[in-house]
């Protein structure tokens, strides 16, 4: 037997009307990954997992899902997969216990109950009725419920939409966890620092189309060291070896260099300083940050790489 | 090493997969107390008010003969029809059946539970008031209860399929609003607590809750058998009804 990708998303065409939320998207989660589907809200991440999910027919292109039809093949499916919908989905008048207590006994061999409870902070609000739950609790007992079969692989709709720092980062935790354990994890989020801790691979989305990809280290390595700034004396006028770069001074004494700042081009604007016999009195470098490059992405603007 | 959350995916027997939906699926039925209302309370209500004393005018010198056959019907469509579909209607538009849908509950299973949870219930009301007719006097004929257990199912089925449907094709405020008026409407006209307006065997074809209340009163107060014209009744609303319901069912 071969082993498949978890997921494989080719070419993904998803309309409504004459609306298009997915216009040609590819995307493979390997198995034992987290993939971070980042986007604004409408960027079609939603609308990619539903069709992963089998809630919806692609209208072009395939999409595989532990090497299975998710709608030709749902019933073999379901089994394996845990899914965290974005709101609702649950019995308003059930309480905690029994809701989770339900989609335990749907499972061979579920997750001991009371430990998911107290894992996620729901111990004390287990025979508390669904609509009486807060948004975050409810988000948290929806997670438990997609966990509790004890999935091989997840889809999480912004998981942590709802929740409070604490409740975030228990979260995060328990997603790394999963990913230690084996459990493949396809997630959206709009949350830069979600999609930076967790993912080992990000697609960011949108308008409906995949703006960039890879891991989070390669999307902000791509950008590199994006601003050099430097304390010095004031009023000094830049020589012609950083004609490529663009040189500011805000404040006076303050310079900002931009522009392709590799090894030699800090290089020749550190011998410029020491050329004009200033005294520098500090050198910061910034890199861009995943939420750089996602803004940079998401309003249009060319990313420099 | 691995962890508490490594997987170890698979369904668990259908037995017990189904068996616990249908406990929940009571539970909730059970929470609910408008819904307890309608599956008991109205019934014993109209069972003892119009079969024991004069507030209505029934046909016939049996009062309890006339009146308990038709609480039977009237329940069997209170809990199959207007309860269903009001339910069913909720469950779609909070997500719950896509939620379901999308776990190792299969559809056949769901729908298989939800069938099962409300025959039970419905038997459990029907010996109930069975039981409490028995009490103040009823005297029905044993020998012509599976006949009137037949009436029943296509009754039933016919219901189900009708409220399904509903739930599928309306809004949920739409369903409750359109399912509560045809209950008022069908215990006013349907033949319960005063005799249904004479529409010959016609009124069969128009009045399920008239054709099997008929029945009933046919087959368990007076020993006969039931007309041909109400079996052809039920069978064709129950076979439009379920018919529409599984080619037009939405789970979403």
């Amino acid at each position: 037997m071969t082993v498949t990708d978890a997921v494989e998303v080719r070419d993904l065409v998803v309309r409504y009307g004459d609306t298009t939320a997915v216009g040609g998207v590819s995307l493979t989660v390997p198995r034992g990954r987290v993939l971070s589907l980042l986007g604004h809200n409408g960027a079609g991440k939603t609308s990619l997992l539903q069709v992963c999910e089998g809630f919806r027919r692609a209208d072009g292109g395939t999409v595989a899902v532990l090497g299975l039809d998710p709608m030709g093949d749902h019933d073999a499916l379901m089994p394996r997969l845990g899914i965290m919908l974005q709101s609702g989905g649950v019995y308003p008048w059930a309480t905690a216990g029994e809701i989770l207590r339900l989609f335990a006994s749907f499972a061979a061999t579920p997750l001991d109950v009371d430990m998911l409870l107290d894992r996620l902070g729901l111990r004390k609000f287990e025979r508390t009725r669904w609509r009486r739950l807060s948004g975050g609790e409810q988000q948290r007992l929806s997670l438990a419920v997609a966990l509790v079969g004890r999935p091989e692989l997840v889809f999480l709709d912004e998981p942590t939409a709802g929740m409070d720092t604490e409740a975030r980062h228990t979260t995060w935790r328990l997603i790394e966890e999963l990913r230690a354990d084996g459990v493949t994890v396809l997630l959206t989020t709009h949350l830069l620092d979600e999609a930076e801790r967790l993912a080992d691979d990000v697609v960011i989305m949108s308008s409906g189309v995949v703006a960039a990809t890879g891991t989070p280290a390669e999307l902000t390595a791509a950008a590199g060291i994006d601003l050099l700034e430097v304390r010095a004396d004031p009023h000094l006028v830049p020589d012609g070896r950083l004609a490529e770069l663009q040189v500011t001074e805000p404040t006076p004494g303050e310079y900002a260099i931009t522009g392709n700042l590799d090894a030699a081009a800090i290089a020749a604007v550190l011998g410029w300083f020491a050329g004009a016999g200033a005294q520098v009195t500090a050198v910061n470098t910034r890199r861009r940050t995943l939420e750089d490059v996602y803004l940079a992405l998401t309003s249009g603007e060319k990313v420099y790489r | 090493m691995s962890g508490v959350f490594a997987p170890a995916p698979g369904r668990a027997p259908r037995r017990t997969v189904v068996a616990s939906q249908i406990r929940m699926e009571l539970t909730l039925t059970a929470r609910r107390g408008e819904a307890v209302v309608l599956a008991m309370g109205v019934p014993l209500l109209v069972l003892l008010g119009a079969g024991l004393t004069e507030a209505t005018n029934v046909p016939g010198d049996d009062r309890l003969a006339f009146v308990v056959p038709g609480v039977l019907a009237l329940t069997v469509m209170s809990t199959a029809f207007t309860g269903q579909a009001i339910t069913t209607g909720y469950e779609r538009s909070y997500g719950v059946l896509k939620r379901l849908g999308a776990s190792p509950l299969t559809r056949s299973g769901l729908l298989f539970a939800k069938t099962a949870a409300v025959l039970g219930l419905i038997v459990v009301q029907l010996i109930t008031l069975a039981a409490v007719g028995l009490a103040v006097g009823w005297r029905p004929h044993a020998g012509a209860i599976l006949p009137a257990l037949g009436v029943t199912v296509l009754a039933t089925a016919a219901y189900s399929g009708l409220a399904l449907l509903m739930a599928s094709r309306l809004r949920p405020e739409a369903t409750t609003g359109a399912a509560t008026l045809i209950y008022v409407l069908m215990l006013a006209a349907g033949g319960i607590m005063f005799a249904a307006p004479d529409l010959g065997t016609f009124g069969w074809f128009v009045l399920p809750l008239a054709a099997h209340a008929e029945a009933l009163r046919a087959t368990l107060s007076y020993g006969a058998s039931v007309p041909t014209a109400i079996w052809l009744s039920l069978g064709a609303w129950a076979v439009v009804f379920v018919t529409a319901a599984a080619r037009t069912f939405r789970w979403e």
